[in-house]
């Protein structure tokens, strides 16, 4: 039997290829380069790869084509997404580089595997031993969500849902401070993560089993030429459904959500907020429109409920959380919802909409983590909502900065956060779904009322004895913090480059 | 044999895998449960290749393989860490995250 190999476009997969020997070069430099000059390598390797990987998507910006045995597809939804991931990762990589803030080195444990409150530990953390382990974890994860967006196959949809989950549960387990909190955390995440993957994979099977192929092009084709309804063809849909929803944190597949954003190490946290939410959208997106476009119609009413239940408990419960980690988990958990009703729309409109909405979510997201990893008390970060009660008279551009990330995220106009709404809003009525934009303007609202609260507490509260201390960061911080609030203002004041850029980059390849 | 019967089969193995993570206590079980419902389906895939008549979900079968032995090794290391930290594998005690 001749086997000929799948023919690979090499330019087109550049980009991921440059993240994935990084990945490869990283765990080397890991296992045999001296501790003192680890550090630096890695630093030079993670940027390195990301900005060179950056600079070819754009490269690729006109590239519009499927390889790898119809695997892979670079079209202009995986080129936006991608390009979005990848400067995202670049700066939640420089918040996992600070090494300032935390007056004993970084914000991962000196040694994972050494017991909470041991001597060991003690003795690690005394000899100041600082690990590099996130890096290749890092690497691993972006190249994992990468090929999310641009799978053109259940099974690589699988694999590269996995490359991005597997290292994310470690990196959840590694923070140095209330270690507890941040193992249960990675427990969670892990056995619900595997639990939903596995919905998904069954699906997968079931959705094969009916059209016999794993390739999205000609499951649509079996779609749209096999006559009648078909209960496997459902069931495998709605598992699928399952695996992603519970990626992208919808209700009710939300319950990691809080206690994994809690108890990860804020940089992780901010890093996964942003970039998880993109990948997972991306493969949603292309999952339903490409794959199962024929049985739209059976698709949406779930989408919708979906979309209701998650903007209005996500928004509710927010409102009594006093975690300030916690209520920005219940907070992502809503802004799904309403990226959701951009998903439901099924149109180009709905397509452009939802990313230029998870771009602006992902840059506000991981600014609002910058700040929450600096403001600190004496056990390390005071996330407790009453210790941030006057921040703002006494670090006016800190408080200033969160402020802006919250008005942004509540979606008040000139900042990313309103464009934001307002293009998936504007999708979903011209699909004829007024009801659904509806709900979502009342979830706004709701939604508004905690965020502002945020900015009361830090600005018109007084400062008492357990107010925080905003620690000054290094250069690292600080370029992710500026980037956070420019990117939130600059795409709530002149949107429309963005807007243009998604609006040419909105029609899959099929 | 009819291939049909061992897509039933699957989906039984399926649930009472999922049923095996919703009901048992100790971690090691329920990802144990969770490794039997990749491995159901995996014998879904194998079955529809046959009942399909293409090697496609074979071919899965053997990366979903890859993916679980690399799932195992990321898992027990979380699993082992608790355990160590919390002497006791079950997954009611990690209780402090919540509300």
């Amino acid at each position: 039997m001749n086997y000929t190999p799948p023919a690979l476009d090499y330019a087109a997969l550049a980009p991921m290829i440059v993240i994935f020997a990084a990945a490869i070069i990283s765990v080397l430099v890991e296992a045999f380069t001296p501790r003192g000059v680890r550090r630096y390598l890695q630093l030079l390797i993670v940027f390195g790869a990301l900005i060179a990987s950056g600079v070819l998507i754009v490269l690729n910006a006109g590239t519009r084509t499927v390889t790898a045995g119809q695997a892979v597809v670079i079209d202009g939804p995986a080129l936006v997404l991608q390009g979005a991931i990848v400067i995202l990762a670049i700066l939640g990589a420089a918040l996992m580089a600070e090494r300032s803030i935390d007056s004993v080195g970084d914000a991962f444990a000196s040694r994972v595997s050494s017991l909470p409150g041991s001597e060991e530990e003690k003795q690690f953390t005394q000899r100041g031993y600082l690990q590099t382990e996130i890096w290749p974890l890092t690497l691993f994860a972006v190249l994992g969500m990468m090929l999310f967006v641009s799978a053109n196959d259940l099974l690589l949809m699988f694999v590269a849902l996995e490359v991005m989950s597997l290292p994310l549960y470690l990196m959840t387990g590694m923070a140095r401070r209330r270690r507890l909190l941040s193992q249960e955390a990675a427990l969670k995440y892990f056995l619900l993560g595997a639990f939903s993957s596995a919905f998904f994979l069954y699906g997968a099977a079931l959705v094969y089993g009916y059209s016999g192929s794993i390739t999205f092009p000609e499951i649509a084709q079996t779609i749209t030429s096999k006559p009648g309804e078909s209960l496997v063809l459902m069931i495998g849909l709605g598992m699928i459904l399952i695996g992603l929803l519970f990626k992208v944190g919808a209700v009710p597949f939300h319950q990691w959500v809080p206690d994994v954003y809690q108890g990860a190490p804020t940089p992780v946290t901010g890093f996964m907020a942003a970039t998880v939410k993109i990948a997972a959208f991306g493969a949603l997106l292309r999952l339903l429109y490409v794959a199962f476009g024929g049985v739209r119609w059976d698709w949406e009413p779930i989408i919708w409920i979906v979309a209701i239940l998650t903007m209005l408990i996500g928004s509710i419960v927010a409102v009594v959380q006093t975690d300030i980690k916690r209520m920005l988990a219940y907070s992502s958990v809503a802004q799904a919802g309403f990226i959701l009703i951009g998903v439901a729309a099924a149109s180009p409109a709905g397509i452009a909409s939802t990313m230029f909405y998870l771009i602006a979510y992902g840059f506000t997201t991981i600014g609002a983590f910058a700040i929450i990893a600096m403001i600190r008390d004496a056990n390390g970060e005071a996330t407790n909502l009453a210790s941030w009660a006057g921040i703002g008279r006494k670090s006016p551009i800190v408080a200033s900065a969160f402020a802006i990330f919250m008005l942004g995220l509540a979606g008040i106009p000139l900042t990313s956060g309103f464009v934001g709404k307002f293009a998936v809003f504007a999708a979903a009525i011209e699909a004829g779904m007024v009801w659904l934009v509806i709900v979502g303007v009342v979830a706004s609202l709701i939604a508004a009322f905690f965020y502002v609260r945020v900015i009361v507490v830090m600005f018109f509260a007084q400062p008492t004895e357990q107010t925080a201390s905003v620690a000054i960061p290094s250069a690292f911080t600080t370029v992710a913090l500026a980037a956070g609030v420019a990117v939130t203002v600059i795409l709530g004041v002149v949107p429309q480059p963005v807007l243009d850029l998604v609006t040419n980059a909105d029609v899959f390849i099929r | 044999m009819n291939p049909a019967n061992y897509v039933l089969l699957s989906a039984l193995l399926f649930s009472i895998g999922a049923i095996g993570v919703l009901v048992r206590r100790n971690a090691i079980i329920v990802f144990m449960s969770v490794e039997l419902m990749l491995n159901a389906a995996n014998l879904a895939f194998v079955a529809f290749a046959r009942m399909n008549g293409n090697l496609d979900g074979q071919v899965v079968a053997f990366f979903v393989m890859v993916v679980a032995a690399a799932e195992v090794v990321v898992g027990l290391a979380i699993i082992v860490t608790i355990f160590r930290t919390r002497r006791s594998a079950s997954i009611d005690e990690p209780n402090l995250l919540k509300y």
